[in-house]
This record gives structure tokens, C-alpha cells and sequence, in this order.
């Protein structure tokens, strides 16, 4: 059944980036370049419609808490992102974009790919003396703003009602999103 | 809805909504989408064919398997495990997401020559010139660097930026700040210059 829902779930994922221009490395760099904010625009919709949902499907018991997976705050998560965000401007992929991408027949994110495994491999090799080093103090642990209900993750902004902090996020990213500039061109 | 299907690229808002849904989908059936640990099962995979120690079994492992190297050891021996056992929800995922991309480009009405120009982003040509060498070097070294980072971070776009931010979590926003920090500034300097 997982396996099922594995194919289904990938493939609707993978066409999804596909399709919103995510796959193409043009669009990538012209939004961190700041010229064209299509993608900008699509991952604040994204993120304000898909967060809103949760926390209300979440509230009513339609999804069940033990799926969600809140990742832990440390110094590694940004240094790490500022590391990513190097390759990520030099090549115009991430590891989900490059992997669709990939699937679209672009030669260029098929080396992207291969450098992917290799760097994922040095950080394999390299974890075992990096995990007492400074990267891994910690900067809040398991933590989200809105209560999720799961005891495992601390809520930074216990009080309010989880979907009046989710939705008052999610409705200004989609402010943000209808706010930021239109797209010159829809084909790249 | 055929045409929506066959269209080049959707719009921003149409873009937009899909990927929620695409995101709110994963964590409503199975769990957050992440795709960055997957290089490291890839990786683990190949490692297991020259090595025997890669995974072991193991019966006092929270998982049943343990490794010799710290990293696929960690939290009980799970990405061992899954190393071991590749037919996993997590694993099929990605490759489901290259099948994903293969169907949306080959259900587009107006085809895209794949000529060997295809492969450089117009701005790349622009700024680097058209050598195929240069731009796959750039992707190549470009992948070290954006893996590495995902996995120090302990994840990537997918699972920091946007199923981390979906969550509220506080470390999908430290995420996204060390990203942009660096992609912004370094994408101007790389790519604004012959405007």
C-alpha cells in the first residue's frame, strides 16, 4: 500500500514542479537573481494554501498528527542552507527540482545529480566528526510556531488557537504572493 | 482541464496551488515530503555492493539494522534499514518523481527541441557562453555544494523550505533564511553583470 501511494504521491510531485517551471534551472535563477518572481510567487501560494489546510484538517481529526514530522533548529540548518544556497545559485537546482528535472531529459541536471551522490557521500564520510562540533547546538529543538497537538514538538505560540497562527501566516504569504511583481514572460 | 494538462507551464497561482496540494497530499496519507535523505540511500545502496559492514543486521537496534559509519548508524540504524530494504515509501518516492517530470514534459503540446543548447539556461549563455563542458561542471560542483548542505541541515527545499514552513516549524524559516542569504547575492554577482 505505502509503496502505492509512494508511486501516486512521486508522480503527482514530480509533474506538479514540473509543470509550475520549478524543473527549469532559468526559472530558478531568474527568481534568486530577482527578476522574475513566477516561482516566488508559486512556492508562497504554496506553502500559505497547503499550511492553512493542515492546520484545519489537523483541528477537525481529519489527518492524523503522527504524520507530520517537524525537523529540529540547530546551527548546522542554516549554515547547511547558506552551503546549499551557493549550489543552488550556480546551478539553478535543488535535490527535488534536479531530480525532476532529470526526468525531463536535461543533461545538465544529470550532472547534478552525480555531484548530488558525491556530496552526499563526503557529508557521510564527515558526520561522524562533525556531530560534536558547534554545528549541532541546538537553537530550539523540534519547534513550530502554531501547536500541532503532538507532544513530540515544542509550540512556540501556545495560547491562540493553532489554525489562527497557521492561517494568519498563510494569508500573508499569500498577500506576499499577490504582492510580488508578475512574471515578464510565462515561457523560458 | 486537457488543455491545463498539455500547457507548457502553468501560471503562478494555478502553480501555486497544485504544489499546496501536492505537499498537503503527502503529509495527509504517508508524511512530509522530503527528497535530500535519498541521495544518501542511493549512495548507501551502491556503498553495500563493496562492503559488508555498510549495514548489518542487528537485534539491539531500534531499527534491526546498524552500520559502521555514524551517519547511516543514526537514529537506530534507520537510513541502514532503508539502505537494506531500497523497495521503501521514501526511496520509491523520489524515483516516482523523475517518472513525474519524464510525464509532464512528454504531455506538453509545443515540444521543446532538446538540442545541446537546451542544456544552458539562456542567462547562463549569456553571462558563460555556450560550452556544454562549463555549464556541466557548474551543475556538477553546483550538486556537491547543494548536497552537502541539505544533509547538514537534515533536509532541503522540499523538506525544509516548504513542508518545514507548512508545519509552522521554526527550522524551515532558519532554512530558507541561510538559503536565500547566500543564493540571492550570489545569483546577482554570478548572473546581473551584462545587464
Amino acid at each position: 500500500m505505502n509503496i502505492i501511494l509512494a508511486i501516486i504521491l512521486g508522480l503527482l510531485f514530480g509533474f506538479v514542479l514540473q509543470k509550475s517551471g520549478a524543473a527549469n534551472p532559468q526559472r530558478i535563477i531568474d527568481m534568486l537573481r530577482l527578476k522574475d518572481f513566477h516561482l516566488m510567487k508559486a512556492i508562497a501560494v504554496g506553502i500559505g494554501t497547503s499550511s492553512f489546510s493542515l492546520f484545519i484538517l489537523l483541528a477537525i481529526n481529519v489527518i492524523d498528527v503522527a504524520h507530520i514530522g517537524v525537523k529540529a533548529s540547530y546551527v548546522g540548518v542554516i549554515i547547511g542552507g547558506a552551503i546549499l544556497g551557493l549550489g543552488w545559485a550556480i546551478s539553478g537546482f535543488c535535490p527535488g527540482t534536479g531530480v525532476v528535472a532529470v526526468g525531463t531529459g536535461r543533461k545538465d541536471a544529470m550532472f547534478f545529480i552525480v555531484g548530488g551522490l558525491l556530496g552526499a557521500f563526503i557529508y557521510t564520510l564527515l558526520y561522524g566528526s562533525l556531530k560534536t562540533t558547534f554545528l549541532f547546538d541546538s537553537l530550539g529543538g523540534k519547534a513550530t510556531l502554531a501547536a500541532t497537538g503532538s507532544s513530540k514538538y515544542i509550540a512556540l505560540l501556545p495560547s491562540a488557537p493553532a489554525f489562527v497562527i497557521a492561517g494568519g501566516i498563510a494569508i500573508s504569504f499569500i498577500i506576499i504572493a499577490w504582492k510580488l511583481p508578475n512574471s515578464q514572460s510565462n515561457q523560458v | 482541464m486537457k488543455n491545463f494538462i498539455y500547457q507548457r507551464q502553468w501560471g503562478w497561482l494555478a502553480s501555486g496551488i497544485t504544489l499546496g496540494l501536492a505537499f498537503l497530499l503527502a503529509v495527509a496519507f504517508v508524511k512530509p515530503v522530503g527528497v535530500s535523505t535519498q541521495f544518501v540511500i542511493l549512495d548507501g545502496i551502491v556503498w553495500d555492493i563493496f562492503s559488508d559492514d555498510v549495514t548489518i543486521e542487528s537485534s539491539t537496534s531500534k531499527t534491526g539494522y546498524s552500520s559502521t559509519n555514524a551517519y547511516l548508524n543514526k537514529g537506530g540504524g534507520k537510513y541502514a534499514k532503508n539502505i537494506a530494504n531500497p523497495l521503501n515509501y521514501s526511496f520509491i518516492f523520489v524515483l516516482a518523481m523523475v517518472a513525474g517530470g519524464f510525464v509532464g514534459s512528454k504531455l506538453q503540446s509545443d515540444k521543446v527541441e532538446k538540442n545541446e543548447i537546451y542544456f544552458i539556461p539562456k542567462i547562463w549563455e549569456k553571462r558563460f557562453g555556450s560550452s556544454l563542458n562549463k555549464r556541466y561542471l557548474a551543475t556538477f560542483l553546483g550538486g556537491i555544494l547543494v548536497l552537502f548542505g541539505a544533509r547538514l541541515a537534515g533536509g532541503c527545499t522540499s523538506g525544509h523550505m516548504m513542508s518545514g514552513i507548512m508545519q509552522t516549524s521554526l527550522s524551515g524559516y532558519l532554512f530558507a533564511l541561510g538559503a536565500f542569504a547566500t543564493a540571492v547575492p550570489v545569483a546577482i554577482m554570478m548572473y546581473n553583470k551584462e545587464e
